[in-house]
């Protein structure tokens, strides 16, 4: 079994499986808990409008910008590039193809009832590049401010490693580098991504889905006091 | 045989006749309570950290990415630029306990040992960090990307430290003498009455007292009675002139909750649990907090689900109630033409909601308001909310803190600042005598009682 072969097959079965599962164990864990109903009287009855939290938090106030604006915005960077990168490269969408066929006995337009098209390589290899800068720059802020430093821990430095690693890798087989044979970087790129599916829901990647919940938790119980959101 | 309380008090007893009150000797400190050993200490403060932890809270503790953009919010990392003043930092050792103990994967990091076993030495350092240099203004709480409201998390890591005997000296002291006594500052029933008394002799003023049946049930905050009196006798002017059928009552006039400040869940339902019951027992349809910013949130956002049910009586701070009556022009007053500003208290504006209730009290008397920036929602907090205020060691950094507040207010150039918390006015006269400043911080309700406009007149 090649390389390829392992990343393609077995090790894919289980990064997905282990990513399902762990989710699905951490949420589960989380939002099964239980939660206390509120008596006092709402100053705002309806209380679900604090669920523009979940925008409206999306960028920080004014008067907080001048210290966070660095961070917003290479934080933007990496994640928009990193998500276009993922759902609008070719080779990307021929492989959910595949493993949707594959899984579902359907291509993606037969189960969502739509396919979006891709974008260039030109386009996605500039903002795989523009990510990775991104990438680096948060990482040199994480080392050298104090805030940051000073909080950071394990699950930081390693989800930002995992995260990097399928861009790196995947502009690596895309220019073919190194005189290392494709399909050893292309096993390697799959692998790096299947890294990324196996951590994600154990460390800090799960804000990917707990930002909504804390966001409109937040947005509910202030909204009904009329708190500042 | 004396309770430790007591004991407490009579070795360390308060000083009640200073500007600001505290311990009459801070040099002699008590920040541990109790005889828990280490390893008890830890285990009941981390049992008490997540003994009332639901769905919201575990999210948070879930969510936090490390961006370190809360520091941009926290007015002690903003003056000294220390790291350890990060208002998730301050969290450290809970959300290590979290990880280890009891979150979803909690097996997965014992096993690995991916988050190291809280220390006793951990705790006692944190007492800096969750008491001295936190106000729960939650300031932090509007800057968080992820929407965590940190200062919730601050206040039930607060429970945990309360239980684990690892409260600062004053703060433990004048909630426990509140416990005891009913009040923090030594404004017993029989000292309230006193001052009743001599307050109605001397501003010849009627103050009802213990009516059986009243529409309208004041409180006020102990700060008030001992050091503020004047907010009594405004409170009375206020009412008399509106002509409600209003009382205060020796069984419930405390507003203050130092049990929600230090910690003490059980603590703090027993004072919010007298002003529910005074309220019940003379019928009143709506109660009145004094000027205080937690007192807000003890009762008007906490109280009913300490009751167990929803409150049957309406909670007001004195500024809404004061807005409401101008609005339906109950409530004439006059107009005074000054410059003002307005500082914010973070528990009734901020976090409380009643952000522009006592600007519309400012429009009617007329003034010209100076807008601070920031102001309203992201306000700086003065520096002495939370129980900051009390802690002697905490005072070269709340001056520090302080003077945040003093340039926001200067570059205003309104002729007097304004604000509706008693804690906040007592926070700007110790730092008003620190720094010797020219700015006094007045009263909202004084303001208005001082400018009403009788019917004869």
């Amino acid at each position: 079994m090649t390389l390829l072969d392992f990343a393609r097959g077995p090790a894919l079965q289980w990064s997905v499986s282990i990513f399902v599962f762990g989710l699905l164990w951490r949420l589960v864990g989380v939002f099964f808990l239980r939660t206390k109903v509120d008596l006092s009287a709402p100053r705002n009855p309806a209380t679900w409008k604090g669920l523009r939290l979940i925008v409206l938090r999306s960028w920080p106030r004014k008067e907080f910008l001048g210290g966070t604006a660095f961070g917003e915005v290479m934080g933007y960077t990496f994640h928009l590039g990193f998500l276009v990168t993922l759902f609008f490269y070719v080779p990307h969408l021929l492989f959910f193809e595949s493993v949707f066929e594959g899984l579902f006995g359907t291509d993606l337009e037969g189960l969502l009832g739509f396919r979006w098209p891709a974008l260039p390589t030109a386009a996605i290899t500039f903002l795989s590049a523009i990510s990775i800068a991104a990438l680096l720059a948060v990482l040199v802020h994480r080392i050298t401010n104090p805030v940051k430093r000073l909080i950071s821990n394990f699950d930081d430095y390693f989800s930002w490693l995992l995260t990097v690693a399928p861009l790196a890798t995947g502009m690596l087989a895309y220019a073919h580098a190194g005189g290392v044979r494709y399909e050893t970087l292309l096993g390697a790129h799959i692998l790096s991504a299947e890294a990324l599916l196996v951590w994600f829901p154990f460390g800090k990647l799960i804000h990917a889905f707990t930002i909504f919940a804390a966001r409109g938790a937040t947005g509910l119980i202030f909204e009904r006091k009329g708190a500042s959101l | 045989m004396s309770t430790p309380g007591q004991d407490i008090d009579q070795k360390f007893p308060l000083e009640l006749n200073e500007p600001r009150f505290s311990v009459k000797d801070p040099k002699i400190r008590f920040d541990m309570q109790g005889d828990l050993s280490d390893e008890q200490r830890v285990a009941v403060a981390m049992r008490n950290f997540v003994k009332d932890f639901g769905r919201t809270a575990a999210i948070y503790m879930e969510s936090c990415i490390h961006c370190g953009m809360c520091a941009e919010a926290c007015h002690f990392h903003e003056v000294t630029q220390d790291p350890r003043y990060t208002p998730i930092w301050k969290l450290e050792p809970f959300k290590q306990a979290y990880k280890r103990e009891y979150g979803p994967f909690a097996l997965f990091f014992r096993m690995l040992n991916l988050k190291p076993k809280v220390t006793h030495e951990q705790l006692a350092e944190w007492q800096h960090l969750l008491y001295d240099s936190c106000t729960v203004c939650g300031r932090c709480s509007l800057m968080c990307p992820m929407g965590i409201d940190i200062a919730t998390l601050i206040s039930q890591a607060r429970h945990g430290m309360f239980h684990a005997g690892l409260v600062p000296h004053e703060l433990y002291a004048v909630a426990e003498r509140a416990k005891r006594e009913g009040s923090p500052l030594g404004a017993t029933p029989k000292v309230f009455e006193d001052r009743i008394d001599w307050l109605a002799d001397d501003h010849e003023i009627d103050i009802p007292l213990d009516k059986d049946k009243a529409d309208v049930l004041c409180t006020m905050s102990s700060i008030e009675i001992m050091k503020y009196p004047d907010s009594v006798v405004a409170t009375a002017r206020v009412m008399n002139h509106l002509g409600v059928d209003w009382t205060f009552r020796t069984d419930g006039y405390e507003a203050t909750n130092f049990g929600l400040l230090s910690g003490n869940a059980a603590w703090q339902k027993q004072m919010t649990m007298k002003l529910i019951d005074a309220a019940v027992a003379c019928g009143a349809k709506t109660l009145i907090l004094p000027e205080c910013g937690h007192a807000y949130q003890a009762l008007r956002w906490m109280g009913a689900n300490m009751y167990g049910k929803p409150l049957p009586f309406r909670v007001l701070h004195m500024a809404e109630f004061l807005a409401e009556n101008i609005r339906d022009k109950r409530l004439r007053v006059k107009k005074t033409g000054k410059s003002v500003t307005f500082h914010d208290p973070c528990q009734v504006a901020r976090r409380g909601g009643a952000i522009e209730a006592p600007r519309e009290v400012l429009a009617a008397l007329g003034m010209e308001l100076r807008e601070m920036f920031p102001t309203k929602g992201t306000n700086w907090c003065c520096g002495g909310g939370g129980g900051v205020v009390a802690i002697h060691r905490a005072d070269n950094l709340r001056h520090k803190v302080f003077q945040i507040k003093m340039d926001q207010i200067e570059k205003t150039g309104a002729e007097i600042p304004v604000t509706s918390c008693a804690n906040c006015r007592q926070t700007f006269d110790d730092g008003q005598a620190h720094f010797k400043w020219d700015k006094t911080m007045h009263s909202l309700l004084e303001l208005v009682a001082d400018n009403l406009v009788e019917d004869d007149a």
